[in-house]
């Protein structure tokens, strides 16, 4: 059976379908901010940014845009009604102090243990860290969104990063453009494939061993003829 | 009469001394003080340690500080901007030094500064490359990394209004690293766009009580027309 890897849009789309109401959630630069393009409608979700604002809108209007009220990637954004701003040392609070529910960040590399490395790439580049290893130490539910294969077609989940770490056993969860994965104290748990992914085809490109949650477990069995539960 | 404001931004840096530890607030192009920063350039101090999130954009600001070879020294959370090229080029040259610090941290061993504390263990950065050669320490299972207070000699940040007290208040996001930067230098000058009379203020409101600022400088408000974007 064939498969096709899902959008960056698509995967922002099933990220934002497990943000529940009420969450406090910070979504990185990058990849992440789409998220906020799909959150549930019918939900109130309070979005918080880096730089002293809970209750985060979307992208004003062209014309519209106010040099004061911008997000953590200096890009113009609105307040809701019933919004907030705080300093940054609040916020950093907010952070640390475990009050944020989830966050959603860009990676490099996940190991298997939830090592996150997400800041930089060494080498000749200049260092820049950010809000990011006080967003990985922070949030309740440190969630990965990004590719599952580099450009070359190697995995980004790995045995153990080889990139600089953000951040030691702290990534609860990772949507990639091929499967959801969870990472629990028993290894990796596959949780969802992409349409016509078998878990096979999963393993052989991550490199390592995939453990399957029941669900699928239970669609491999269906799909070689097992009878299930019996 | 108790009066801190100050005619201008000069008279307002007068006494900056080189090799001083200057506190820079703003975010992006959020509660930048800006007109702060271009008397400092012509007030002339040198050998600066400049704190800031950035490292400055473009050819203004921070960037222009740099440019003008004041600064000895950068600590920051984030020197990696599109238009950052002032500072790269002059890192690449081994020119200006860089305390890289992540931004949570950054921001609390100011307020530690200001607020009398010797010391903390944070959770943030434990394990990796930016606590290497800190003093670490697992309290409950987990780890810590133990960090300084950073103190300014100077703090110059932006609000919107403030009186002749001190007292001020912000605008939406460009609030960011002022009031904590405010608490954590010697000397804290503010820029405002509005000077008001006193009781003008709502008490409620307040966001950084007089006790945190020594002076107070009108500057007028300007159309800005660019906006930075980068990554933070």
């Amino acid at each position: 059976m064939s498969y096709a890897k899902i959008s960056r849009d698509q995967i922002a789309k099933r990220i934002a379908r497990d943000i529940p109401e009420g969450a406090y959630v910070n979504l990185g630069i990058g990849m992440p901010t789409l998220v906020g393009n799909h959150l549930p409608k019918d939900r109130e979700i309070f979005l918080h940014s880096e730089n002293g604002i809970l209750g985060m809108g979307p992208a004003p209007a062209p014309g519209q845009e106010d040099l004061d009220l911008i997000n953590a990637g200096k890009e113009p954004v609105t307040l809701l009604t019933g919004g907030a701003y705080f300093h940054h040392t609040d916020s950093f609070a907010m952070m640390r102090g475990r009050h944020l529910d989830i966050c959603v960040l860009g990676a490099f590399q996940v190991s298997v243990t939830g090592d996150l490395a997400n800041w930089h790439t060494g080498g000749d580049a200049i260092p820049a860290v950010g809000g990011a290893m006080d967003l990985a130490v922070g949030a309740k539910n440190v969630w990965v969104m990004m590719e599952h294969l580099t450009k070359s077609g190697e995995s980004k989940i790995v045995p153990r990063c080889t990139y600089p770490l953000t951040g030691i056993g702290v990534v609860k969860r990772v949507y990639t453009d091929l499967a959801v994965i969870e990472v629990t104290p028993r290894g990796l748990v596959a949780r969802e494939l992409v349409p016509g992914l078998a878990i096979e085809e999963l393993q052989r490109l991550t490199g390592m061993p995939l453990l399957p949650s029941d669900a699928i477990a239970a669609a491999a069995d269906l799909s070689r003829g097992k009878c299930v539960g019996l | 009469m108790i009066d801190k404001i100050v005619p201008s931004v000069d008279a307002a840096l007068a006494d900056v001394r080189d090799g001083s530890t200057v506190l820079v607030g703003g975010f992006g192009g959020a509660g930048v003080p800006a007109e702060l920063i271009d008397a400092l350039i012509a007030q002339g101090a040198k050998d600066l340690t400049i704190v800031n999130n950035n490292a400055g954009n473009g050819e203004v600001g921070v960037a222009a500080l740099l440019k003008a070879g004041r600064v000895r020294k950068i600590v920051c959370s984030y020197p990696r901007l599109a238009d950052g090229y002032v500072f790269e080029a002059l890192y690449r040259a081994g020119k200006v030094e860089l305390e890289l610090v992540p931004q949570g941290t950054l921001s609390e061993r100011m307020r530690a500064a200001g607020a009398g504390i010797g010391a903390f263990y944070t959770p943030t950065g434990y394990g990796t490359d930016l606590a290497k050669g800190k003093e670490t320490r697992k309290i409950d299972g987990k780890g810590y990394v133990l960090e300084h207070p950073l103190r300014g000699d100077v703090a110059l940040v932006k609000a919107e209004r403030g009186d002749r007290w001190g007292n001020l208040v912000y605008r939406k996001s460009a609030r960011n690293f002022g009031p904590t930067m405010a608490s954590a230098a010697k000397c804290t000058i503010a820029q405002v766009y509005e000077i008001v009379e006193l009781g003008a203020l709502d008490p409620e409101c307040i966001v950084t009580p007089g006790i945190f600022v020594t002076r107070v400088v009108k500057v007028p408000r300007k159309k800005t027309t660019t906006m930075q974007t980068a990554a933070a």
